[in-house]
């Protein structure tokens, strides 16, 4: 699995930006809306124009069209195929590289079966609650066995319950893979679970943040913190400053 | 068991009730003319009674002159519409994708749009004659503009995630085209296919009675003038179940292809 570096990256919301996401970890970046948490995912799949260099696996995939950088995204509001059904849509890159139906359909079954929607195989996307898009959307970022996986906001339009649980399933596939996962959100609860390690997106510029900082045991934690992530992102990188 | 049958009377009943609601003012609409008809306030010749109407549909449908006049109309409307369609299609596409190219011929076709259909007859009477070709080209004229326009909006409509998270997934161009764009644009064009199916009608008839001696529209011409006006009802009903029976037509082709998702 590849390591993914950002080399002096450049363009309409970042300067000078350089920062390195090791092997099979998982990112997380946290951000107020607006500070470039999309954008940061577009420049590392190549939908976003950028100055500077992106590496994966010390090599660069500036020239390398999207299609052929072998990304799983997850985008915010999931883009499946509303034209096709569940194991169409799993099996939808498959299918463009001309893989054989019987391939197809086993590794459809095996990554339903991971996402635990099998029962969902024939329904459109229309018929399907968020939590069961969500997991459709994660089949079909896993299908075509991507080196990296690109996670925007994915739990934004679920419960709380549902948002947790996913959360849980998410991190157990991303380990079990040991896929390079960059998991962005703008929600504290999120971060704690999820990351390996936490950066936050403030004015353009990037800043690990210390874990810790985001442990909700009501003693050390900071409440404070907790509550307003614009102030927390603003305080810790004003003070690291 | 019992449930099941208490069911299927059920959904019987229901098509009866909706069959007679739908019939009902069909048949008081008929009955109404005949009986005004059979009042004799109007002569006959100008205002035939239905009983009239459908006795001279028979003899036409004996003697032949009915199908071969609308063999003669169809087969103008089925070859000016495919060909208007697929090029409208076609050329809808190219524009649909490629930004520079709409933006070229944009405003060529806007500016040729709204030209009705009809205002085109005598310029082309000029240019193709007047013969089988000048109803083509206007069917053809009357399907390509909305076709197209309709091409257009479907592929321009179609979410700019969904085409990235194809192309993500590893599709090229071509591909995301083809299994993303086109089939999620079919209902627009499905629409414009629709409406023009019924549209194509409307021009042949006036082409044939302004131009062409054989098909639906000069029959009606011929009868007109030999105060046939049982002959023009007949020909009346037979276009209106050609238009409606084309854009049923459409219509449940565009369900069977988008069944389910939509």
């Amino acid at each position: 699995m590849p390591s993914i570096e950002l080399k002096s990256v450049s363009n309409y919301v970042f300067s000078n930006l350089n920062m390195e996401i090791f092997d099979g970890e998982l990112l997380v970046v946290l951000g107020p809306n607006g500070a470039g948490k999309t954008t940061l995912l577009n420049i590392i799949a190549g939908l976003a124009k950028y100055t500077g260099a992106v590496l994966f696996d010390g090599v660069p995939v500036d020239k390398t069209p999207v299609n052929e950088r072998q990304i799983g995204y997850i985008f915010q509001n999931l883009a499946l195929f509303p034209h096709l059904d569940v194991a169409s849509n799993v099996g939808y890159s498959l299918m463009i590289k001309g893989k054989e139906e019987r391939e197809i359909m086993q590794k459809v079954d095996e990554l339903l079966q991971l996402t635990k929607i099998e029962h969902l195989k024939d329904r459109y996307p229309k018929n399907l609650s968020g939590g069961e898009k969500q997991r459709v959307a994660l089949a079909r970022a896993l299908a075509s066995s991507p080196k990296v996986l690109l996670l925007d906001e994915p739990f934004n339009s679920l419960d709380l319950g549902m948002c947790e649980c996913l959360r849980k399933e998410i991190r157990q596939v991303q380990r079990e893979m040991g896929i390079t996962t960059v998991f962005v959100t703008h929600n504290l609860a999120h971060v704690a679970e999820m990351g390996d390690r936490v950066v936050a997106l403030n004015k353009g510029k990037i800043w690990l943040m210390p874990p810790e900082m985001f442990k909700n045991d009501g003693d050390n934690g900071d409440r404070s913190h907790q509550d307003c992530l614009h102030c927390a992102i603003d305080c810790y990188c004003k003070h690291a400053h | 068991m019992k449930s099941s049958i208490q069911g299927s009377y059920r959904v019987k009943e229901m098509f009866i009730k909706k069959f007679f609601v739908g019939l009902l003012p069909v048949m008081v609409f008929i009955i109404l003319w005949e009986s005004i008809a059979q009042l004799n306030l109007v002569p006959n010749y100008i205002f035939p009674a239905f009983s009239d109407v459908m006795l001279e549909f028979y003899h036409l449908i004996v003697s032949g002159i009915l199908l071969a006049n609308l063999l003669c109309s169809l087969s103008r409307v089925l070859v000016g519409f495919l060909l208007g369609s697929v090029a409208g299609i076609a050329v809808g596409i190219v524009m649909g994708s490629k930004d520079v190219i709409d933006k070229s011929f944009h405003p060529i076709f806007s500016l040729l749009y709204p030209i009705p259909v009809l205002g085109w007859a005598p310029l082309l009477m000029v240019w193709i004659g007047i013969n089988d070709l000048l109803p083509v080209a206007l069917i053809f004229l009357c399907s390509f503009f909305p076709v197209l326009y309709n091409t257009i909006t479907g592929i321009k409509s179609v979410d700019r995630e969904v085409i990235k998270a194809a192309r993500i997934l590893g599709a090229s161009d071509r591909k995301i085209l083809s299994s993303v764009v086109l089939p999620l644009a079919v209902p627009n064009i499905f629409t414009g296919l629709r409406l023009e199916a019924g549209m194509a009608w409307r021009v042949v008839i006036a082409a044939e009675m302004v131009a062409i001696p054989t098909g639906i529209g000069a029959l009606m011409m011929r009868s007109e003038s030999l105060l046939r006006m049982d002959v023009i009802i007949v020909c009346l009903m037979v276009l209106s179940v050609m238009c409606l029976s084309f854009e049923r037509i459409f219509q449940v082709m565009e369900n069977r292809i988008t069944n389910g998702w939509r």
